[in-house]
Protein backbone atom coordinates (compact mmCIF):
# COMPACT_ATOMS: atom_id res chain seq x y z
CA UNK A 1 0.00 0.00 0.00
CA UNK A 2 2.62 2.28 1.22
CA UNK A 3 5.93 2.96 -0.28
CA UNK A 4 8.92 1.83 1.95
CA UNK A 5 10.82 4.99 0.90
CA UNK A 6 8.05 8.11 1.35
CA UNK A 7 8.14 11.75 2.12
CA UNK A 8 7.23 13.11 6.06
CA UNK A 9 3.86 13.76 7.09
CA UNK A 10 2.75 17.93 6.09
CA UNK A 11 0.07 19.94 4.66
CA UNK A 12 0.71 18.61 1.03
CA UNK A 13 -0.86 15.15 1.28
CA UNK A 14 -4.04 16.71 2.55
CA UNK A 15 -4.40 19.53 -0.27
CA UNK A 16 -3.12 16.50 -2.76
CA UNK A 17 -6.52 14.01 -1.84
CA UNK A 18 -8.71 17.25 -1.08
CA UNK A 19 -10.03 17.70 -5.09
CA UNK A 20 -10.86 14.20 -5.25
CA UNK A 21 -12.33 13.99 -1.77
CA UNK A 22 -14.27 17.07 -1.64
CA UNK A 23 -16.30 15.90 -4.90
CA UNK A 24 -16.75 12.04 -3.64
CA UNK A 25 -18.27 13.55 -0.72
CA UNK A 26 -20.45 16.95 -2.27
CA UNK A 27 -21.66 14.51 -5.17
CA UNK A 28 -21.39 11.04 -3.98
CA UNK A 29 -21.69 10.59 -0.29
CA UNK A 30 -24.47 13.38 0.51
CA UNK A 31 -26.48 12.44 -2.06
CA UNK A 32 -26.55 8.84 -1.37
CA UNK A 33 -27.03 9.89 2.21
CA UNK A 34 -29.99 11.52 0.93
CA UNK A 35 -31.47 9.18 -1.08
CA UNK A 36 -31.25 7.16 2.28
CA UNK A 37 -33.01 9.57 4.37
CA UNK A 38 -35.51 10.36 1.57
CA UNK A 39 -36.68 6.70 1.42
CA UNK A 40 -38.13 7.22 4.98
CA UNK A 41 -40.24 9.77 4.13
CA UNK A 42 -43.32 9.95 1.98
CA UNK A 43 -43.98 13.33 0.78
CA UNK A 44 -48.17 14.48 -0.17
CA UNK A 45 -49.08 14.84 -3.64
CA UNK A 46 -48.37 18.95 -3.73
CA UNK A 47 -45.06 18.52 -2.04
CA UNK A 48 -46.26 20.42 1.21
CA UNK A 49 -45.82 17.94 4.08
CA UNK A 50 -43.26 14.92 4.66
CA UNK A 51 -44.01 12.12 7.19
CA UNK A 52 -41.20 9.96 8.78
CA UNK A 53 -41.81 6.50 7.99
CA UNK A 54 -39.41 4.22 8.50
CA UNK A 55 -39.80 1.17 6.52
CA UNK A 56 -43.52 1.65 4.68
CA UNK A 57 -41.83 2.74 1.13
CA UNK A 58 -39.58 -0.01 1.11
CA UNK A 59 -42.56 -2.55 2.54
CA UNK A 60 -44.95 -0.53 0.03
CA UNK A 61 -42.53 -1.54 -2.96
CA UNK A 62 -42.01 -5.52 -1.52
CA UNK A 63 -45.69 -5.77 -1.58
CA UNK A 64 -45.78 -3.83 -5.13
CA UNK A 65 -46.19 -6.40 -8.04
CA UNK A 66 -45.68 -3.61 -10.51
CA UNK A 67 -42.31 -3.21 -8.54
CA UNK A 68 -41.66 -7.25 -8.24
CA UNK A 69 -42.25 -7.93 -11.79
CA UNK A 70 -39.76 -4.80 -12.59
CA UNK A 71 -37.22 -6.60 -10.98
CA UNK A 72 -38.22 -10.15 -12.84
CA UNK A 73 -38.06 -8.39 -16.13
CA UNK A 74 -34.48 -6.77 -15.22
CA UNK A 75 -33.34 -9.99 -14.08
CA UNK A 76 -34.56 -11.98 -17.35
CA UNK A 77 -33.14 -9.10 -19.47
CA UNK A 78 -29.93 -8.82 -17.80
CA UNK A 79 -29.67 -13.27 -18.40
CA UNK A 80 -30.78 -12.57 -21.75
CA UNK A 81 -28.28 -9.68 -22.90
CA UNK A 82 -24.57 -11.47 -21.24
CA UNK A 83 -25.84 -14.97 -22.25
CA UNK A 84 -26.74 -13.47 -25.80
CA UNK A 85 -23.72 -11.37 -26.36
CA UNK A 86 -20.95 -13.89 -24.21
CA UNK A 87 -21.98 -16.54 -26.05
CA UNK A 88 -21.45 -14.68 -29.49
CA UNK A 89 -17.95 -12.96 -28.30
CA UNK A 90 -16.76 -16.50 -27.09
CA UNK A 91 -17.68 -18.06 -30.53
CA UNK A 92 -15.84 -15.35 -32.62
CA UNK A 93 -13.13 -15.51 -30.20
CA UNK A 94 -12.69 -19.18 -30.59
CA UNK A 95 -12.62 -18.47 -33.89
CA UNK A 96 -9.96 -15.57 -34.33
CA UNK A 97 -7.97 -17.64 -31.85
CA UNK A 98 -7.52 -20.17 -34.09
CA UNK A 99 -6.24 -17.61 -37.12
CA UNK A 100 -2.96 -16.67 -37.88
CA UNK A 101 -2.81 -14.17 -40.38
CA UNK A 102 -5.67 -11.16 -39.71
CA UNK A 103 -6.17 -11.94 -36.29
CA UNK A 104 -5.65 -8.45 -35.55
CA UNK A 105 -7.74 -7.19 -38.61
CA UNK A 106 -10.76 -9.14 -37.31
CA UNK A 107 -10.20 -7.49 -33.99
CA UNK A 108 -10.19 -3.58 -35.24
CA UNK A 109 -13.44 -4.77 -37.33
CA UNK A 110 -15.09 -6.00 -34.05
CA UNK A 111 -14.12 -3.68 -31.36
CA UNK A 112 -15.42 -0.64 -32.31
CA UNK A 113 -19.30 -0.68 -31.51
CA UNK A 114 -17.69 -0.28 -27.69
CA UNK A 115 -17.36 3.54 -28.50
CA UNK A 116 -21.37 3.70 -29.81
CA UNK A 117 -23.63 5.23 -27.01
CA UNK A 118 -25.99 3.03 -26.28
CA UNK A 119 -28.78 6.01 -26.86
CA UNK A 120 -27.02 5.59 -30.49
CA UNK A 121 -27.27 1.74 -30.48
CA UNK A 122 -30.92 2.48 -29.61
CA UNK A 123 -31.51 4.93 -32.33
CA UNK A 124 -29.74 2.77 -34.84
CA UNK A 125 -31.96 -0.81 -33.87
CA UNK A 126 -35.11 1.19 -33.20
CA UNK A 127 -34.42 2.08 -37.02
CA UNK A 128 -33.63 -1.27 -38.61
CA UNK A 129 -36.44 -2.11 -36.50
CA UNK A 130 -39.01 0.35 -37.88
CA UNK A 131 -42.58 -1.24 -38.37
CA UNK A 132 -43.08 0.70 -41.49
CA UNK A 133 -39.85 1.52 -42.82
CA UNK A 134 -37.21 -1.21 -41.39
CA UNK A 135 -35.46 -3.35 -43.31
CA UNK A 136 -35.87 -6.13 -40.48
CA UNK A 137 -40.04 -6.54 -40.47
CA UNK A 138 -40.10 -6.39 -44.47
CA UNK A 139 -38.12 -9.53 -44.18
CA UNK A 140 -39.53 -10.92 -41.57
CA UNK A 141 -42.92 -10.09 -42.88
CA UNK A 142 -42.37 -12.90 -45.65
CA UNK A 143 -42.19 -15.52 -43.14
CA UNK A 144 -45.31 -13.82 -41.27
CA UNK A 145 -44.77 -12.14 -38.91
CA UNK A 146 -45.95 -9.01 -37.88
CA UNK A 147 -43.22 -7.51 -36.25
CA UNK A 148 -44.30 -4.37 -34.26
CA UNK A 149 -42.54 -3.50 -30.75
CA UNK A 150 -44.71 -0.64 -29.88
CA UNK A 151 -47.87 -2.83 -29.64
CA UNK A 152 -46.07 -5.67 -28.76
CA UNK A 153 -44.35 -6.11 -25.30
CA UNK A 154 -42.03 -9.20 -26.60
CA UNK A 155 -41.03 -7.59 -29.61
CA UNK A 156 -40.05 -4.57 -28.02
CA UNK A 157 -38.50 -6.96 -24.74
CA UNK A 158 -36.17 -8.41 -27.60
CA UNK A 159 -35.37 -5.51 -29.61
CA UNK A 160 -33.91 -3.82 -26.43
CA UNK A 161 -32.19 -7.34 -25.76
CA UNK A 162 -30.84 -7.28 -29.33
CA UNK A 163 -29.67 -3.48 -29.02
CA UNK A 164 -27.75 -3.93 -25.91
CA UNK A 165 -26.44 -7.54 -26.90
CA UNK A 166 -24.87 -5.92 -29.48
CA UNK A 167 -23.16 -3.38 -28.22
CA UNK A 168 -21.39 -5.49 -25.77
CA UNK A 169 -19.91 -8.31 -28.19
CA UNK A 170 -17.09 -5.86 -29.01
CA UNK A 171 -16.11 -5.51 -24.70
CA UNK A 172 -16.69 -9.36 -24.30
CA UNK A 173 -14.31 -10.54 -27.71
CA UNK A 174 -11.82 -8.66 -26.85
CA UNK A 175 -11.39 -10.39 -23.21
CA UNK A 176 -12.45 -13.59 -24.38
CA UNK A 177 -9.35 -13.16 -26.90
CA UNK A 178 -6.85 -12.06 -25.06
CA UNK A 179 -7.79 -14.76 -22.24
CA UNK A 180 -7.49 -17.49 -25.28
CA UNK A 181 -4.19 -15.65 -26.44
CA UNK A 182 -2.47 -15.96 -23.14
CA UNK A 183 -3.36 -20.18 -22.68
CA UNK A 184 0.07 -21.79 -23.39
CA UNK A 185 0.68 -23.30 -26.68
CA UNK A 186 1.92 -26.20 -25.72
CA UNK A 187 -1.39 -27.28 -23.73
CA UNK A 188 -3.28 -27.08 -26.81
CA UNK A 189 -0.66 -28.63 -28.75
CA UNK A 190 0.06 -31.75 -26.18
CA UNK A 191 -3.85 -31.75 -26.89
CA UNK A 192 -3.78 -32.07 -30.46
CA UNK A 193 -0.70 -34.63 -29.91
CA UNK A 194 -2.90 -36.80 -27.92
CA UNK A 195 -5.78 -36.52 -30.46
CA UNK A 196 -8.17 -33.75 -29.45
CA UNK A 197 -9.50 -32.64 -32.27
CA UNK A 198 -10.47 -28.42 -32.82
CA UNK A 199 -14.15 -29.05 -31.41
CA UNK A 200 -12.45 -30.95 -28.84
CA UNK A 201 -9.70 -29.09 -27.40
CA UNK A 202 -12.02 -25.74 -27.01
CA UNK A 203 -14.74 -27.87 -24.98
CA UNK A 204 -12.02 -29.27 -23.10
CA UNK A 205 -9.08 -27.20 -22.70
CA UNK A 206 -9.75 -23.65 -24.01
CA UNK A 207 -13.60 -23.01 -22.35
CA UNK A 208 -12.25 -24.17 -18.66
CA UNK A 209 -9.05 -22.51 -18.82
CA UNK A 210 -10.98 -19.00 -19.80
CA UNK A 211 -13.63 -19.39 -17.34
CA UNK A 212 -11.90 -16.97 -14.83
CA UNK A 213 -12.69 -14.56 -17.48
CA UNK A 214 -16.19 -16.00 -18.05
CA UNK A 215 -16.95 -15.38 -14.37
CA UNK A 216 -15.66 -11.68 -14.71
CA UNK A 217 -17.28 -10.95 -17.73
CA UNK A 218 -20.87 -12.29 -16.09
CA UNK A 219 -20.38 -9.84 -13.45
CA UNK A 220 -19.45 -7.11 -15.74
CA UNK A 221 -22.54 -7.60 -18.03
CA UNK A 222 -24.60 -7.76 -15.54
CA UNK A 223 -23.69 -4.09 -14.13
CA UNK A 224 -23.96 -3.23 -17.98
CA UNK A 225 -27.60 -4.65 -18.41
CA UNK A 226 -28.40 -2.98 -14.88
CA UNK A 227 -27.06 0.54 -14.85
CA UNK A 228 -25.63 1.31 -18.50
CA UNK A 229 -28.77 0.57 -20.67
CA UNK A 230 -31.16 3.26 -19.46
CA UNK A 231 -30.19 4.95 -22.76
CA UNK A 232 -31.32 2.20 -24.78
CA UNK A 233 -34.67 1.95 -22.81
CA UNK A 234 -35.15 5.67 -22.76
CA UNK A 235 -34.82 5.88 -26.81
CA UNK A 236 -36.24 2.38 -27.95
CA UNK A 237 -39.23 1.50 -25.86
CA UNK A 238 -39.31 4.32 -22.77
CA UNK A 239 -40.17 1.17 -20.81
CA UNK A 240 -43.37 0.87 -22.70
CA UNK A 241 -45.71 -0.89 -23.99
CA UNK A 242 -47.58 -1.07 -21.14
CA UNK A 243 -43.95 -1.79 -19.04
CA UNK A 244 -43.13 -4.35 -20.91
CA UNK A 245 -40.06 -2.87 -21.23
CA UNK A 246 -39.76 -1.48 -18.08
CA UNK A 247 -36.31 -1.90 -15.94
CA UNK A 248 -34.79 -1.07 -12.49
CA UNK A 249 -32.78 1.68 -13.55
CA UNK A 250 -35.64 2.92 -15.46
CA UNK A 251 -38.34 2.75 -13.01
CA UNK A 252 -35.91 4.83 -10.89
CA UNK A 253 -35.59 7.58 -13.48
CA UNK A 254 -39.70 7.42 -14.33
CA UNK A 255 -40.72 7.46 -10.87
CA UNK A 256 -38.64 9.92 -9.55
CA UNK A 257 -38.36 12.67 -12.76
CA UNK A 258 -41.61 11.96 -14.30
CA UNK A 259 -44.04 10.81 -11.51
CA UNK A 260 -42.65 12.63 -8.63
CA UNK A 261 -42.68 10.33 -6.42
CA UNK A 262 -39.93 11.38 -4.33
CA UNK A 263 -40.04 8.58 -1.15
CA UNK A 264 -40.82 5.63 -3.54
CA UNK A 265 -37.53 6.84 -6.07
CA UNK A 266 -35.61 7.39 -3.22
CA UNK A 267 -35.84 3.71 -1.67
CA UNK A 268 -35.87 1.86 -5.43
CA UNK A 269 -32.55 4.46 -5.18
CA UNK A 270 -31.36 2.63 -2.08
CA UNK A 271 -32.22 -1.00 -3.16
CA UNK A 272 -30.03 -0.49 -6.74
CA UNK A 273 -27.29 0.88 -4.06
CA UNK A 274 -26.96 -2.84 -2.12
CA UNK A 275 -27.51 -4.51 -5.62
CA UNK A 276 -24.11 -2.60 -6.97
CA UNK A 277 -22.14 -2.67 -3.59
CA UNK A 278 -22.99 -7.02 -3.43
CA UNK A 279 -21.97 -7.12 -7.05
CA UNK A 280 -18.72 -5.25 -6.29
CA UNK A 281 -17.97 -7.11 -3.75
CA UNK A 282 -18.74 -10.65 -5.73
CA UNK A 283 -16.18 -8.83 -8.58
CA UNK A 284 -13.30 -7.89 -6.32
CA UNK A 285 -13.46 -10.66 -3.76
CA UNK A 286 -14.23 -13.67 -5.70
CA UNK A 287 -14.13 -13.11 -9.27
CA UNK A 288 -10.05 -13.39 -8.99
CA UNK A 289 -9.47 -16.44 -6.75
CA UNK A 290 -13.07 -18.92 -7.00
CA UNK A 291 -12.49 -19.98 -10.91
CA UNK A 292 -8.76 -21.17 -10.73
CA UNK A 293 -7.10 -24.21 -12.15
CA UNK B 1 -1.00 -22.82 -35.77
CA UNK B 2 -1.45 -26.43 -34.23
CA UNK B 3 -2.50 -28.79 -37.59
CA UNK B 4 -3.16 -27.93 -41.12
CA UNK B 5 -6.58 -27.84 -41.48
CA UNK B 6 -7.77 -25.96 -44.78
CA UNK B 7 -11.99 -26.33 -44.21
CA UNK B 8 -11.55 -25.31 -40.56
CA UNK B 9 -9.84 -22.60 -41.57
CA UNK B 10 -12.25 -21.75 -44.40
CA UNK B 11 -14.95 -21.69 -41.78
CA UNK B 12 -13.44 -19.77 -38.99
CA UNK B 13 -13.35 -17.14 -41.98
CA UNK B 14 -16.64 -17.18 -43.44
CA UNK B 15 -17.96 -17.05 -39.13
CA UNK B 16 -15.51 -14.00 -38.39
CA UNK B 17 -16.78 -12.31 -41.99
CA UNK B 18 -19.98 -13.04 -40.17
CA UNK B 19 -19.72 -11.97 -37.35
CA UNK B 20 -18.21 -8.89 -38.89
CA UNK B 21 -21.15 -8.03 -40.85
CA UNK B 22 -23.66 -8.74 -38.31
CA UNK B 23 -21.70 -6.02 -36.61
CA UNK B 24 -21.35 -3.36 -38.75
CA UNK B 25 -24.90 -4.31 -40.47
CA UNK B 26 -26.53 -1.07 -38.34
CA UNK B 27 -23.81 1.27 -38.95
CA UNK B 28 -23.68 0.34 -42.86
CA UNK B 29 -27.78 1.39 -42.60
CA UNK B 30 -27.04 4.38 -40.68
CA UNK B 31 -24.67 5.69 -43.24
CA UNK B 32 -26.76 4.16 -45.97
CA UNK B 33 -29.64 6.28 -44.61
CA UNK B 34 -27.58 9.43 -44.32
CA UNK B 35 -26.85 9.33 -47.69
CA UNK B 36 -30.53 9.43 -49.16
CA UNK B 37 -33.00 12.67 -49.70
CA UNK B 38 -35.89 12.51 -47.37
CA UNK B 39 -38.60 11.38 -49.82
CA UNK B 40 -37.00 8.27 -50.78
CA UNK B 41 -36.41 7.60 -46.76
CA UNK B 42 -40.38 7.31 -46.32
CA UNK B 43 -40.76 4.32 -48.87
CA UNK B 44 -40.60 0.96 -47.53
CA UNK B 45 -38.44 -1.33 -48.23
CA UNK B 46 -35.48 1.29 -47.23
CA UNK B 47 -32.36 1.21 -49.81
CA UNK B 48 -29.45 -0.78 -48.76
CA UNK B 49 -26.96 1.13 -51.27
CA UNK B 50 -25.81 4.50 -50.66
CA UNK B 51 -26.99 7.38 -52.91
CA UNK B 52 -25.68 11.00 -53.98
CA UNK B 53 -27.24 12.89 -50.97
CA UNK B 54 -24.05 12.48 -48.43
CA UNK B 55 -23.04 16.19 -48.52
CA UNK B 56 -26.41 17.61 -48.84
CA UNK B 57 -27.64 16.12 -45.72
CA UNK B 58 -24.11 16.60 -44.09
CA UNK B 59 -24.21 20.16 -45.12
CA UNK B 60 -27.85 20.41 -43.75
CA UNK B 61 -27.43 18.57 -40.59
CA UNK B 62 -24.21 20.21 -39.49
CA UNK B 63 -25.33 23.84 -40.13
CA UNK B 64 -28.51 24.09 -40.44
CA UNK B 65 -31.27 23.74 -37.85
CA UNK B 66 -30.95 20.03 -37.25
CA UNK B 67 -34.38 18.76 -37.96
CA UNK B 68 -36.98 20.98 -39.66
CA UNK B 69 -39.98 22.12 -37.66
CA UNK B 70 -38.01 21.65 -34.22
CA UNK B 71 -36.35 24.31 -32.02
CA UNK B 72 -32.72 22.70 -31.36
CA UNK B 73 -29.56 24.33 -31.20
CA UNK B 74 -27.18 23.34 -34.38
CA UNK B 75 -25.43 19.93 -34.20
CA UNK B 76 -22.01 22.07 -34.74
CA UNK B 77 -22.93 23.32 -31.15
CA UNK B 78 -23.95 20.12 -29.55
CA UNK B 79 -20.40 18.35 -31.02
CA UNK B 80 -18.73 21.21 -28.86
CA UNK B 81 -20.78 20.58 -26.14
CA UNK B 82 -20.02 16.86 -26.33
CA UNK B 83 -16.46 17.57 -27.06
CA UNK B 84 -16.29 19.56 -24.69
CA UNK B 85 -18.00 17.89 -21.58
CA UNK B 86 -15.91 14.43 -22.64
CA UNK B 87 -12.57 16.84 -22.50
CA UNK B 88 -13.52 17.71 -18.83
CA UNK B 89 -14.43 14.63 -17.90
CA UNK B 90 -10.98 13.02 -18.93
CA UNK B 91 -8.77 16.01 -17.85
CA UNK B 92 -10.49 16.26 -14.51
CA UNK B 93 -10.75 12.81 -13.65
CA UNK B 94 -6.79 11.74 -14.84
CA UNK B 95 -5.73 15.00 -12.28
CA UNK B 96 -7.85 14.41 -9.36
CA UNK B 97 -6.66 10.73 -9.25
CA UNK B 98 -3.35 11.52 -10.33
CA UNK B 99 -3.03 13.32 -7.19
CA UNK B 100 -4.93 11.82 -4.48
CA UNK B 101 -3.16 8.62 -6.02
CA UNK B 102 0.26 10.02 -5.47
CA UNK B 103 -0.66 11.25 -1.55
CA UNK B 104 -2.04 7.87 -0.89
CA UNK B 105 1.17 6.03 -2.53
CA UNK B 106 4.09 8.57 -1.21
CA UNK B 107 2.85 10.11 2.24
CA UNK B 108 1.99 8.60 5.53
CA UNK B 109 -0.59 10.96 7.54
CA UNK B 110 -2.99 10.69 9.63
CA UNK B 111 -6.54 9.21 8.04
CA UNK B 112 -4.69 7.84 4.91
CA UNK B 113 -6.39 4.89 5.03
CA UNK B 114 -9.68 6.52 5.79
CA UNK B 115 -9.33 8.92 2.47
CA UNK B 116 -8.58 5.27 0.39
CA UNK B 117 -11.88 3.74 1.73
CA UNK B 118 -13.97 7.12 1.04
CA UNK B 119 -12.29 6.95 -2.59
CA UNK B 120 -13.44 3.25 -2.80
CA UNK B 121 -16.90 4.19 -1.95
CA UNK B 122 -16.98 5.72 -5.52
CA UNK B 123 -16.78 2.61 -7.04
CA UNK B 124 -20.38 1.99 -5.83
CA UNK B 125 -22.70 4.65 -6.38
CA UNK B 126 -23.08 5.01 -9.76
CA UNK B 127 -25.04 8.12 -11.08
CA UNK B 128 -27.84 6.02 -11.98
CA UNK B 129 -28.53 5.39 -8.25
CA UNK B 130 -28.85 8.28 -6.75
CA UNK B 131 -30.06 10.77 -9.74
CA UNK B 132 -32.39 12.79 -7.37
CA UNK B 133 -30.61 13.92 -4.71
CA UNK B 134 -27.38 14.41 -6.56
CA UNK B 135 -29.52 16.29 -9.57
CA UNK B 136 -30.60 18.69 -6.25
CA UNK B 137 -27.48 18.99 -5.14
CA UNK B 138 -25.58 20.48 -8.78
CA UNK B 139 -29.28 22.58 -8.62
CA UNK B 140 -28.61 24.04 -5.59
CA UNK B 141 -24.97 24.84 -6.47
CA UNK B 142 -26.24 26.78 -9.78
CA UNK B 143 -24.20 24.60 -11.92
CA UNK B 144 -27.55 23.36 -14.41
CA UNK B 145 -27.13 24.23 -17.87
CA UNK B 146 -22.71 24.79 -17.79
CA UNK B 147 -19.82 22.88 -18.06
CA UNK B 148 -19.09 22.20 -14.69
CA UNK B 149 -22.32 20.52 -14.03
CA UNK B 150 -22.35 18.73 -16.48
CA UNK B 151 -18.50 17.33 -16.03
CA UNK B 152 -17.71 17.85 -12.04
CA UNK B 153 -20.53 15.38 -10.47
CA UNK B 154 -19.05 12.63 -12.93
CA UNK B 155 -15.11 13.48 -11.86
CA UNK B 156 -14.55 11.14 -8.99
CA UNK B 157 -12.70 8.17 -9.98
CA UNK B 158 -12.28 5.15 -8.00
CA UNK B 159 -11.09 3.11 -10.83
CA UNK B 160 -8.46 5.82 -12.15
CA UNK B 161 -7.29 6.04 -8.96
CA UNK B 162 -6.52 2.77 -8.23
CA UNK B 163 -5.00 2.26 -11.51
CA UNK B 164 -2.41 5.14 -10.72
CA UNK B 165 -1.70 3.84 -7.41
CA UNK B 166 -1.13 0.58 -9.09
CA UNK B 167 1.22 1.69 -11.53
CA UNK B 168 3.03 4.13 -8.84
CA UNK B 169 3.65 0.92 -6.67
CA UNK B 170 5.23 -0.44 -9.55
CA UNK B 171 7.82 2.45 -9.55
CA UNK B 172 11.01 1.28 -8.03
CA UNK B 173 12.14 2.97 -4.56
CA UNK B 174 15.35 3.92 -5.76
CA UNK B 175 13.91 6.13 -7.84
CA UNK B 176 12.18 8.67 -4.85
CA UNK B 177 15.71 7.92 -3.30
CA UNK B 178 17.77 9.01 -5.86
CA UNK B 179 15.39 11.99 -6.20
CA UNK B 180 15.71 12.79 -2.85
CA UNK B 181 19.51 12.74 -2.70
CA UNK B 182 19.89 15.19 -5.83
CA UNK B 183 16.99 17.77 -3.64
CA UNK B 184 13.97 17.25 -5.57
CA UNK B 185 10.55 18.14 -3.05
CA UNK B 186 7.66 16.28 -3.59
CA UNK B 187 5.96 18.13 -5.94
CA UNK B 188 9.33 18.05 -8.52
CA UNK B 189 9.32 14.11 -7.74
CA UNK B 190 5.63 13.95 -9.18
CA UNK B 191 5.85 16.61 -11.81
CA UNK B 192 9.30 15.37 -13.54
CA UNK B 193 9.87 11.86 -12.43
CA UNK B 194 5.86 9.85 -11.35
CA UNK B 195 4.21 11.78 -14.50
CA UNK B 196 6.66 10.43 -17.61
CA UNK B 197 7.25 7.41 -16.10
CA UNK B 198 2.94 6.98 -16.11
CA UNK B 199 2.69 8.35 -19.41
CA UNK B 200 1.67 5.57 -21.52
CA UNK B 201 -1.16 4.69 -18.67
CA UNK B 202 -2.59 8.29 -18.60
CA UNK B 203 -2.44 8.03 -22.86
CA UNK B 204 -4.46 4.50 -22.33
CA UNK B 205 -7.02 5.57 -19.61
CA UNK B 206 -7.43 8.99 -21.49
CA UNK B 207 -9.08 7.00 -24.28
CA UNK B 208 -11.13 4.79 -22.22
CA UNK B 209 -12.64 8.25 -20.33
CA UNK B 210 -13.21 10.27 -23.38
CA UNK B 211 -15.66 7.50 -24.59
CA UNK B 212 -17.30 7.35 -21.48
CA UNK B 213 -17.52 11.31 -21.20
CA UNK B 214 -18.65 11.30 -24.83
CA UNK B 215 -21.56 8.83 -23.92
CA UNK B 216 -22.79 9.92 -21.32
CA UNK B 217 -26.66 10.44 -21.75
CA UNK B 218 -28.70 10.26 -18.25
CA UNK B 219 -26.53 13.05 -16.72
CA UNK B 220 -26.68 15.81 -19.13
CA UNK B 221 -30.94 14.72 -20.10
CA UNK B 222 -31.31 15.70 -16.52
CA UNK B 223 -29.14 19.09 -16.09
CA UNK B 224 -29.26 20.60 -19.29
CA UNK B 225 -32.76 22.43 -20.23
CA UNK B 226 -31.57 25.39 -22.48
CA UNK B 227 -31.25 24.29 -25.96
CA UNK B 228 -27.83 25.92 -26.29
CA UNK B 229 -26.19 23.27 -23.99
CA UNK B 230 -27.39 19.87 -25.48
CA UNK B 231 -24.80 16.86 -26.48
CA UNK B 232 -24.87 15.33 -29.66
CA UNK B 233 -26.05 11.92 -27.54
CA UNK B 234 -28.49 13.66 -26.34
CA UNK B 235 -30.11 15.41 -29.51
CA UNK B 236 -30.72 11.55 -30.92
CA UNK B 237 -33.81 10.81 -28.47
CA UNK B 238 -35.22 14.11 -29.29
CA UNK B 239 -34.92 14.06 -32.99
CA UNK B 240 -36.74 9.95 -32.78
CA UNK B 241 -39.59 11.86 -30.92
CA UNK B 242 -39.89 14.40 -33.56
CA UNK B 243 -39.52 11.68 -36.12
CA UNK B 244 -43.08 10.24 -35.04
CA UNK B 245 -44.30 12.96 -36.44
CA UNK B 246 -42.51 13.90 -39.41
CA UNK B 247 -40.11 11.28 -40.12
CA UNK B 248 -36.88 12.69 -41.15
CA UNK B 249 -34.59 9.83 -41.24
CA UNK B 250 -31.79 11.03 -43.28
CA UNK B 251 -31.01 14.07 -41.11
CA UNK B 252 -31.64 11.55 -38.12
CA UNK B 253 -29.23 8.83 -39.04
CA UNK B 254 -26.78 11.48 -40.26
CA UNK B 255 -26.63 13.04 -36.72
CA UNK B 256 -26.39 9.46 -35.44
CA UNK B 257 -23.20 9.15 -37.71
CA UNK B 258 -21.76 12.46 -36.63
CA UNK B 259 -22.44 11.55 -32.97
CA UNK B 260 -20.83 8.32 -32.84
CA UNK B 261 -17.71 8.94 -35.26
CA UNK B 262 -15.25 11.07 -32.65
CA UNK B 263 -15.46 7.58 -30.10
CA UNK B 264 -15.19 5.31 -33.02
CA UNK B 265 -12.12 7.50 -34.30
CA UNK B 266 -10.39 7.41 -30.92
CA UNK B 267 -10.87 3.73 -30.64
CA UNK B 268 -9.61 2.51 -33.62
CA UNK B 269 -6.68 5.11 -34.54
CA UNK B 270 -5.69 4.45 -30.76
CA UNK B 271 -6.43 0.64 -30.59
CA UNK B 272 -3.07 -0.70 -28.55
CA UNK B 273 -4.12 2.15 -26.21
CA UNK B 274 -7.66 1.52 -25.77
CA UNK B 275 -6.98 -2.20 -25.41
CA UNK B 276 -4.23 -1.24 -22.78
CA UNK B 277 -6.78 0.79 -20.52
CA UNK B 278 -10.02 -1.80 -20.64
CA UNK B 279 -7.71 -4.20 -18.89
CA UNK B 280 -6.03 -1.91 -16.71
CA UNK B 281 -9.28 0.05 -15.36
CA UNK B 282 -11.41 -3.49 -15.06
CA UNK B 283 -9.56 -5.82 -13.39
Amino acid sequence: MLKRVHFPTSLLPYLLVAPQVIITLVFFVWPASQAVYQSFLIEDAFGISTEFVWFENFSYLASDEQYLGTFGRTIFFSVCVAVLSMSAALLLAGFADRIVRGATTYRTLLIWPYAVAPVLAGALWVFMFNPTLGIFPYILEFVGIDWNHYLNGSHAMMLVIFAAAWKQIAYNFLFYLAAMQSIPRSLIEAAAIDGAGPVRRFWDHIFPLVSPTTFFLLVINAVYAFFDTFGIIHAVTQGGPANATTILVYKVYNDGFVGLDLGGSAAQSVILMVLVIAMTVVQFRYVERKVEY
Amino acid sequence: MIENRPILNMVSHAVLIFGVIIVALPIWITFVAATHDPVRMTQAPIPMLPGGYFWENFKQTLFGGGLSGTESAPVWRMLLNSLMMALMISFGKIAISLLSAFAIVYFKFPFRMGFFWLIFITLMLPVEVRILPTFEVVADLGMLNSYWGLSIPLIASATATFMFRQVFLTIPDEMLESARIDGAGPLRFFWDILIPLSRTNIAALFVILFIYGWNQYLWPLLITTETDMTTIVMSIKQMLEAAEQSPQWNIIMMTALLAMIPPVFVVVAMQRLFVQGLTETDK
